[in-house]
C-alpha cells in the first residue's frame, strides 16, 4: 500500500501543517477568507490521503473527499489547539473511508477486480475527477427550515439578516438552520448511501 | 457540486466557533451524572447509618479512591475518543494503574488473612446486589453521556461508548459507596469493578451504533 500518494502525504513538512493550521484557527476564529483558504488546502490533503487508499475504487474518491469535507467543517469543534492538525485531520479522513468500505462491503464483493492500473496512473492530487453524488441536488431533500437558510447564505451568498427577511425567520433560525442543515446533509448522505 | 464550489459554499458566512463550549458540555454532562447518581442512590437505598464513623476507617477512603480515580481514567478516555486523533497512552494508564494497585491491595489482604476467612472476605455478604445495583446507578450517566458525545466526532464509537460507560460506572460505584456496608479490599477489587464494567460493556454496544456519524 506504499504507493506514491500516501509518500507524499504522510511527509508532509511541518512548515505546511503549521501553515494550515494556522489558517483553521483563524477560521474558527470567523476569518471566513482564512477558512476558504484552508478548506481549499484541505481539499488537496484529502484527495492525496484517499486517493493513495482507494485505489480500487477511483470513482468514489471525489464523492469521500467532498463528504470527509463536510464532516470536517460540521465537526470542527472537535479540533484541539494543542493537537497536531494532520492527526485530526486523517483521524476524520480515516474513519469516512471505513464506513464508505463498510456501506460497500456488500457490493463491493459481488464485483471485485476493478482494474489494479488506476493506481499507477493515479492522477495529482490537485486534479478533482468529477464527484457522482450533486449535494446541491441532494440538498433538495432537506425541510425548509434547513434548506431555505443554506441556500440564501451558504449558496447565495447573502447576510443572515437578509436571508431572515425573505424567509420570515428569525436570525438565530437562520443560523441554526444552516448549523443543523449540514448536519442533516451529512447524514443524509449516509442513508442515501446506504440504498444505493 | 464541484469541490471547489462547496469549499466556497462551507467558508462562506463561516461563524466563530466558540472554544470551550465543547469542554463545558463535557462538563456538565459529568456533573449531571455524578448528581444523577449520588440522588438516585440517596433516594432509593439510602446513605449509610453509620457514615460518620465509617469515614474514620482507612478502608473506607480505599473504597471511594478506587472508583474515583478510575474515574479520571475514565473522564480523559471519554474525552479522547470524542475528539479525532487524540493520543490513548495515558488513558490506558489511567485506568489499568487503579485497577492493578486495587487488584494488589486485595491479594496481599488476602495473603496475609486466615485462609478460612478469606471467602468471607471476597464476597461479604452483598456481593450479588452490588454489580447490578451499580450499573442500575449508572444507567442515567450513561444515558447522559451517549447523548453528549453525539456532539462530538468519535472516530472509534465502540470504544468511546465503552469509555463513556465506564465513566458513568465509575461515578456510580462512587455514589454506591456511601451506601454500601461492605469494608473488605478484595470485595472491592472483585464486585466495585465488575459493576464499574457492565456500564462499560453496554456503553460500547450502544456506541457501535449510537455514536456513527
Amino acid at each position: 500500500m506504499t504507493d506514491l500518494n500516501e509518500v507524499i502525504v504522510e511527509v508532509r513538512p511541518p512548515a505546511a501543517e503549521e501553515k494550515l493550521r494556522k489558517l483553521l484557527l483563524a477560521g474558527l476564529g470567523g476569518d471566513a477568507a482564512a477558512y476558504h483558504a484552508f478548506l481549499k488546502q484541505l481539499s488537496v490533503l484529502l484527495r492525496g490521503f484517499l486517493r493513495g487508499r482507494l485505489y480500487r475504487m477511483p470513482d468514489e474518491v471525489e464523492d469521500l473527499v467532498q463528504e470527509t469535507m463536510l464532516a470536517i467543517h460540521n465537526q470542527r469543534h472537535t479540533y484541539d489547539a494543542g493537537q497536531p492538525l494532520t492527526a485530526w485531520v486523517y483521524a476524520i479522513a480515516r474513519y469516512k473511508m471505513i464506513d464508505l468500505l463498510r456501506r460497500r462491503a456488500g457490493r463491493e464483493a459481488l464485483h471485485e477486480p476493478l482494474d489494479d492500473e488506476a493506481a499507477i496512473f493515479a492522477k495529482s492530487d490537485h486534479e478533482p475527477d468529477d464527484a457522482r453524488r450533486d449535494l446541491e441536488r441532494l440538498l433538495e431533500n432537506l425541510p425548509d427550515r434547513h434548506r431555505l437558510p443554506i441556500v440564501h447564505v451558504k449558496l447565495q451568498g447573502r447576510s443572515v439578516a437578509e436571508a431572515a427577511k425573505l424567509t420570515g425567520m428569525s436570525e438565530s433560525a437562520v443560523k441554526v438552520g444552516i448549523h443543523r442543515g449540514l448536519k442533516a446533509l451529512a447524514a443524509f448522505i449516509r442513508s442515501s448511501d446506504e440504498d444505493r | 457540486m464541484k469541490t471547489d464550489e462547496l469549499v466556497s459554499m462551507l467558508a462562506r458566512g463561516a461563524e466563530p466557533v466558540p472554544t470551550d463550549a465543547g469542554r463545558t458540555r463535557f462538563r456538565s454532562a459529568l456533573a449531571v451524572a455524578a448528581v444523577t447518581s449520588v440522588a438516585l442512590m440517596a433516594g432509593t437505598l439510602g446513605v449509610r447509618p453509620d457514615l460518620v464513623e465509617a469515614a474514620r476507617d482507612p478502608m473506607f477512603w480505599v473504597k471511594l479512591g478506587f472508583p474515583a480515580l478510575l474515574a479520571l481514567g475514565a473522564m480523559l478516555g471519554s474525552w479522547r475518543l470524542v475528539h479525532p486523533g487524540m493520543k490513548l497512552r495515558r488513558v490506558v494508564l489511567g485506568i489499568a494503574a487503579p485497577i492493578l494497585a486495587m487488584a494488589l491491595l486485595a491479594a496481599v489482604v488476602l495473603w496475609v488473612s486466615q485462609p478460612e476467612a478469606r471467602a468471607g472476605m471476597i464476597f461479604g455478604s452483598t456481593w450479588y446486589i452490588c454489580p447490578p445495583t451499580i450499573t442500575m446507578l449508572a444507567v442515567p450517566g450513561l444515558a447522559l453521556m451517549l447523548w453528549m458525545a453525539r456532539d462530538f466526532a468519535p472516530t472509534r464509537p465502540a470504544l468511546a461508548g465503552a469509555a463513556c460507560g465506564l465513566a458513568a460506572g465509575t461515578l456510580a460505584a462512587l455514589a454506591y459507596s456511601l451506601h454500601c456496608p461492605e469494608m473488605q479490599a478484595p470485595f472491592i477489587a472483585v464486585w466495585y469493578l465488575l459493576g464499574m464494567l457492565i456500564p462499560a460493556v453496554i456503553g460500547a454496544l450502544l456506541g457501535a451504533r449510537l455514536l456513527r456519524w
